[in-house]
């Protein structure tokens, strides 16, 4: 069942290079995505055994992962349909490839136990989206290419240290037959050695940091998702940040179990703030959509790990929020590209979107108010969660400063936001973009970002807990 | 730590000197090939009792760091037509003082961290000092192919700490490390070869059109 999570992904991305036309790779490419949903769900059911000796097993924070970037994925997947139609990328049939192998190793990061895996698998997910930013044969995209795989490949050498640092510690543990797997490292954490536990988390946090993109190690972000295609960039948003998280996640685990929550706190909380304050100061005057997401990413994994250094509750918050930003950066990436499908032709800046394109307008206003945490959309739950808990640990001071620079990255986006979808449209924009296959995904996204306001599914409010108190903290 | 587990080390960092002093490209290369040469005998030196496993993973970086990157390196120059020299931003002396100041750090650092079995900290010194002169050549230098250089030795640097949880971590790992780091290297050899294609030059100095401020 796990194997088969990670291995039908892995199977598919080879037999879509088989294949010789557009239009059968990309019925493949849905057809393994909703193969792979439908295990997840079945996986969500019933939690499968453990294999390899425990190195892979489902546990509930990694089934939120795993869930939210298999519903991510399929959505994407439809997107592709209509996006290969129209554009041709450069790779032709390597991208569906490197989707489907983006989907195998976030399954072998999700499902893995042990640090050592879990690194494996983060670096394939990271090499397998290169390709996909490399798209255009132009300067930029070369320069965004480069970025990425250089400031990437570096926080990933660097988690790696911090892994193998974990390994050193656990010398002082009483000895283990399963070495950095978390079961383990969880249950004899107070012997642990402290200072090399407190080195690796810092290069952890540093390492996997750089992948989610935490200020000031966020420079590659808004190049990269500029410049890739915006379904590659839905999946960087919404599903490689939310794989990164659960890599700080682990540490936070150990550490939290170690008792030295006291250390990794500020470093959660200052990375965080960081985040917020980078992402304020560049959305104002921020004039290209995908630049504007990319800087509200930055925003959203700042509320992770601040959710995250805060405790308590927050942590249930931040696992709420990791749902529920990766269906809104889905969403806003959706319409951005539909937006890029259509003004493929046309220079300068977009405007008249409510009468050009009115579904995907909707959709992007839509995604605005749910991505900025308004009523009655589910991020406005979680990030009311982690407000609430900055404020109930008595951090005063932290939690004005969130709400002030929240309400600032909130105008910053409607302006550029608001400023696009009205005004006069100009000539030379496509009209017939809006078509079943891209409206789908997005369409999708914001319902569940609806339901998600109003409604937690308790299946999936026992999984968040579950996964909040395995991280030391508590529900709301 | 056997007196050739040491030599080993010792001669592990005076190459990373060499790569920071250097001007031309190709040395750089020829270096980084040797280190990894190097780096595939150290499981030997450290671990005299002969076992499949060292044996398999010092054979599996040779091939890798030693032979197969370093002349697909080669290869790009060649087929790029770089130009030959490292293109510092800083001068040769300077790097070459800013490294030995990295590897006093790393060795002041080291006895903070000591191993449990009692190995002596020069093990890990080693490893912090390529950790950082790797990021020194990262951040110093402008062509793309030598930042490649620089995360190799980075690379490198964790691998020699790596080298302390052989018996530890499974052989499936390290072959997984392995293939992630052949394969990554290979990638942005790739988009070097493109990058040169486009701007006629491999400088990632060059690469500056997208930006915020």
């Amino acid at each position: 069942m796990i194997l088969a999570l990670i291995l039908i992904p892995a199977l598919g991305a080879i037999g879509a290079y088989a294949h010789r036309q557009v239009a059968f790779r990309t019925a493949w490419l849905v057809t393994v995505a909703a193969v792979h949903l439908g295990l997840v769900l079945v996986a969500w059911n019933a939690p499968p055994q453990p294999v390899l000796g425990g190195w892979l097993a489902a546990d509930p924070l990694g089934l939120v992962v795993l869930g939210v970037v298999s519903a991510l994925f399929l959505a994407a997947s439809c997107y592709a349909v209509g996006y290969l139609r129209r554009e041709n990328p450069r790779g032709g049939r390597a991208f569906v490839t490197c989707l489907l192998a983006f989907l195998s190793a976030a399954s072998l990061v999700a499902l893995s136990q042990h640090l050592g895996v879990l690194w494996v698998g983060m670096e394939a997910t990271t090499l397998a989206l290169a390709p996909l930013i490399f798209h255009r044969h132009d300067r930029r995209s070369l320069e965004a290419v480069w970025k990425y795989l250089v400031l990437s490949s570096v926080g990933i050498a660097l988690a790696l240290l911090g892994t193998f640092f974990v390994a050193t510690a656990q010398f002082a543990a009483p000895a283990s037959d399963r070495p950095l797997v978390l079961a383990d490292l969880v249950r004899h954490a107070p012997s642990l050695h402290p200072s090399w536990l407190k080195a690796a988390f810092v290069f952890l946090i540093v390492g996997y940091g750089t992948k989610m993109g935490l200020a000031p190690l966020h420079s590659w972000k808004p190049d990269t998702y500029g410049e890739a295609p915006s379904l590659v960039g839905a999946l960087m948003a919404g599903g490689l940040t939310s794989l990164a998280f659960l890599g700080i996640a682990r540490a936070v685990q150990v550490m939290a179990a170690a008792r030295l929550a006291s250390f990794a706190e500020p470093a959660l909380i200052a990375f965080g703030l960081i985040s917020l304050v980078v992402a304020a100061a560049f959305v104002l005057g921020q004039s290209d959509l995908k630049r504007l997401l990319a800087y509200a990413s930055v925003e959203h994994v700042g509320l992770l790990v601040l959710g995250l250094g805060v405790g308590g509750a927050g942590v249930y918050g931040t696992v709420l929020h990791v749902v529920n930003n990766a269906l809104a950066k889905g969403l806003l990436f959706f319409a951005a590209g539909n937006i890029a499908l259509a003004t493929a032709s046309s220079q300068g800046p977009v405007r008249g979107l409510s009468r050009a394109l009115p579904r995907t307008a909707a959709l992007l206003v839509v995604g605005l108010f749910a991505a900025s945490g308004s009523p009655p959309f589910g991020p406005f739950v979680s990030e009311f969660l982690i407000l609430r808990a900055v404020l109930d640990q008595g951090h005063l001071f932290l939690g004005l400063a969130v709400i002030g620079l929240l309400l600032l990255i909130f105008a910053g986006m409607a302006k550029s936001i608001l400023g696009a979808v009205y005004g006069e449209a100009p000539a030379g924009l496509s009209r017939e973009v809006e078509d079943a296959w891209v409206l789908a995904g997005p369409a999708a996204l914001a319902t569940a970002l609806l339901v998600l306001g109003l409604y937690i599914p308790p299946a999936v409010g026992r999984a968040l807990l579950q996964a909040a108190t395995a991280m030391g903290g508590h529900g709301p | 730590m056997t007196p050739a587990g040491s030599l080993l080390l010792i001669a592990v960092v005076l190459t990373d000197f060499a790569v920071l002093a250097t001007s031309r490209l190709s040395t750089g290369i020829r270096t980084i090939g040797l280190q990894g040469l190097l780096l595939a005998a150290l499981p030997v030196a450290l671990h005299p009792a002969w076992s499949l496993h060292t044996a398999a993973l010092a054979v599996g970086t040779a091939l890798v760091k030693a032979g197969i990157l370093p002349r697909f390196l080669n290869w790009a120059i060649r087929e790029a037509n770089v130009r030959r020299e490292m293109e510092p931003l800083i001068g040769y002396g300077a790097s070459v003082l800013l490294g030995a100041a990295a590897v006093g750090v790393a060795f002041v650092v080291a006895p903070a961290l000591p191993l449990p079995d009692g190995r002596g900290s020069l093990l890990v010194a080693a490893a912090l000092a390529n950790v950082l002169a790797g990021l020194l050549v990262l951040t110093t230098r402008r062509k793309a192919l030598t930042q490649v250089v620089g995360y190799l030795m980075l690379e490198n640097g964790v691998f020699v700490f790596g080298l302390t949880q052989t018996e530890q971590v499974p052989f499936l790992l390290e072959l997984g490390v392995l293939l992630d780091v052949f394969v990554g290297v290979f990638i942005m050899g790739i988009v070097v070869f493109h990058i040169n294609r486009e701007f006629d030059s491999i400088s990632s100095a060059r690469l500056e059109e997208l930006k915020d401020i």
